[in-house]
């Protein structure tokens, strides 16, 4: 293709051609990559699918508090084929985040935040905090029960600021209460949000092409032996992964396309009757687990944001000189307990807060912080890990089996 | 690097399992849903269109006196299984406010197979008022709308009995084993033989129920059987892509291990 004197010609003025060839083609990526490195590229193409199906779903829907839920039905019944782009936008957010977390859970594990990557893990948790807001703000859309009551309970948390608390909600509403105004402008920011993702997934890849991936040695590349060029080998792995997260994806989109939903989002919003069990859509329940199990408003509020905020500061929390989980006999210990900290907290946010759950919650609330806060950075003094391989090819060329 | 997928899914379905929760914590706070089996169950399932008739019949000489299907169409009924025809006559048979006319005026005309069915009170507040402060949901979506889905709706129907000796029932209300605090303003809906069947069905409480079911779970998705069989045409394509895309990868890959 270089050849063609029409490409060459834009290439010399617009080098973009190379700068793909460079980045997606020659692009060289550690030869032992395992499975668990499928799911950035795998966010990536949800993110996508979740725009374009977005824009679709915008074209029919109408963010009215009057007309927004008879919209929705519209899609469902009368839209040709609108029941499928629904399903697979509402699926879609949620298998968005079982990717994302499955995407952290392996940076945590295989080191991958640590130096010279900080900045890049950094952006990372900032897609996290991005994702969750768009998330929170097209759930209210369809202006169910839930949709109205979510908002109303996790705009409300910003009444726990003190002082100009109040203010803030108030003008996040747009109103005295979650109204029309207030579906409206969560309409334009659902719609806004996902392109401001996608600048920020460019400088997320940008930070990552700088040094490369990681991997699950955790050693950096000693030379061309130890990396291969990213086309056709991780093009073809990254395309074998899609297909088998499609089969999984497809399963819920087409046979049980409401499983992770909540039923009482078919029940049209109600400001007079309040829900008997408000819950937030299960990718949020670690952190409402969290949020309730301080008996402080503030607190709880503060604890929320900070269980996201301190994997910001995760790089300068680990100081071990060590990246992989493989080397860190006692680490792995912790990351696992963290793993079954996170699943502990998200079913205690499913439950009531009160009694036993209440207690739960506060314990797993307890671990998370201890974590990250205290055992991670003893670890770093303290552990003592296995000796490193020489070269990433090394065990790759003596254990075809890794 | 084969054994690294299998934890890979096993993490994804965990999640799947714990997002499941909530619906199970839900479904729990009551007495316990039986589970039932209907012919639009698992991934081969489709609406029985004569069970779909039966429902309906059900729905309109019953339910209909107090509950909307706002979402639902005459023509929408063709799925049901009736001829232009017959859907013509039946929304013949209800009046529609139309209008306003040249003159400004509202008027009432017959229905036409493009009418919605017609909410059977003017407004939310008659409703309520009409059945003693708690207006009657519209049915469209109740069988997607209640944790258990067709289930639950197929249980209410059946759950009225008289309430244990203990349990102190308010004034108006009626005691149902399966409504969330046993205690629901609407009474006992369906007796026997409350139909009469067209197609010589007995219609018993446990087949009105049955079929009523069904019909509002086609009003709840009438596009389940289309999601279902574009359902299995997408697994099957899938399933050859993904063995196709597994041994391309095995092949690119066999000169780096």
């Amino acid at each position: 293709m270089m050849n063609n004197p029409v490409v060459k010609w834009i290439d010399h003025r617009l080098p973009i051609i190379t700068m793909m060839n460079k980045e997606l083609n020659e692009y060289p990526t550690p030869r032992n990559l395992n499975y668990w490195w499928n799911f950035g590229s795998l966010a990536g193409i949800v993110l996508v699918i979740m725009i374009l199906t977005g824009i679709i779903l915008a074209m029919q829907y109408t963010a009215h508090v009057d007309y927004a839920f008879d919209s929705v039905e519209r899609i469902m019944r009368d839209v040709n084929y609108g029941w499928m782009i629904r399903y697979i936008h509402a699926n879609g957010a949620s298998f968005f985040f079982i990717v994302v977390y499955i995407h952290i859970f392996r940076g945590l594990y295989y080191g991958s935040y640590k130096a010279p990557r900080e900045i890049l893990w950094m952006i990372g948790v900032l897609i996290l905090l991005l994702m969750m807001a768009t998330a929170f703000m097209g759930y209210v859309l369809p202006w169910g029960q839930m949709s109205f009551w979510g908002a109303t309970v996790i705009t409300n948390l910003f009444s726990a600021i003190p002082l100009v608390g109040d203010t803030i909600v108030t003008w996040l509403w747009g109103g005295f209460s979650v109204d029309n105004p207030t579906l409206n402008r969560f309409f334009a920011l659902h719609y806004l949000m996902p392109f401001v993702l996608v600048g920020v997934v460019i400088l997320h890849l940008w930070a990552l092409h700088r040094f490369g991936s990681n991997n699950p040695i955790g050693i950096d590349a000693k030379g061309p032996q130890d990396k291969i060029p990213f086309n056709p080998y991780y093009t073809v792995k990254d395309a074998f992964g899609l297909g088998v997260f499609l089969l999984f994806f497809a399963g819920f989109v087409f046979f049980a396309p409401n499983y992770l939903g909540h039923p009482d989002n078919y029940i049209p919003a109600n400001p007079l009757s309040t829900p008997a069990h408000i819950v937030p859509e299960w990718y949020f329940l670690p952190f409402y687990a969290i949020l309730r199990a301080i008996p402080d408003k503030l607190g709880g509020v503060i604890a929320m944001f900070a269980a996201i905020a301190i994997l910001f500061v995760l790089p300068w929390l680990d100081r071990s000189p060590v990246r992989s989980g493989k080397f860190r006999p006692v680490f792995r210990i912790f990351f696992w307990l963290l793993f079954i900290d996170c699943l502990i907290l998200g079913y205690c946010g499913a439950k009531p807060a009160e009694g036993q759950w209440l207690w739960y919650s506060r314990i797993a609330t307890f671990w998370y912080f201890l974590h990250f806060l205290v055992i991670i950075p003893l670890l770093g003094i303290m552990e003592r890990p296995r000796t490193l391989p020489s070269s990433i090819s090394q065990p790759v060329l003596e254990q075809p089996a890794e | 690097m084969k054994k690294f997928l299998a934890p890979a899914l096993g993490v994804a379905l965990t999640m799947g399992l714990v997002a499941a929760s909530p619906s199970v914590s839900q479904a729990a706070e009551g007495v316990a849903i039986p589970s039932h089996s209907w012919s639009f169950s698992g991934p081969f399932g489709h609406y029985d269109k004569i069970q779909l008739q039966r429902g309906f019949q059900v729905y309109r000489e019953v339910c209909a006196g107090c509950h909307g299907i706002k979402y639902i169409a005459f023509r929408n009924l063709a799925a049901l299984g009736y001829s232009e025809d017959e859907i013509k006559a039946m929304a013949s048979d209800y009046l529609i406010e139309d209008g306003p006319d040249d003159d400004g005026e509202m008027f009432e005309r017959a229905g036409k197979p493009s009418d919605l069915f017609p909410d059977p009170f003017p407004n939310e507040k008659a409703a309520a008022a009409a059945n003693g402060g708690a207006a009657p949901p519209d049915l469209s979506l109740i069988a997607k709308a209640r944790a258990g889905g067709p289930d639950y709706t197929y249980a209410l129907m059946i759950g009225y009995e008289d309430p244990p000796a203990d349990f102190e029932l308010l004034e108006g209300l009626n005691y149902n084993k399966y409504f969330p605090g046993h205690q629901i303003a609407m009474p006992s809906p369906l007796y026997e033989d409350a139909v009469t069947y067209e197609d010589g069905t007995a219609a018993t409480i446990e087949q009105m129920s049955e079929d009523v079911t069904a019909f509002l779970m086609w009003t709840a998705e009438p596009t389940m059987e289309q999601r279902k069989e574009t359902g299995i045409k997408v697994m099957m394509f899938l399933i050859i892509f993904t063995i196709i895309l597994y041994i391309a990868k095995r092949k690119i890959w066999a000169d780096i291990h």
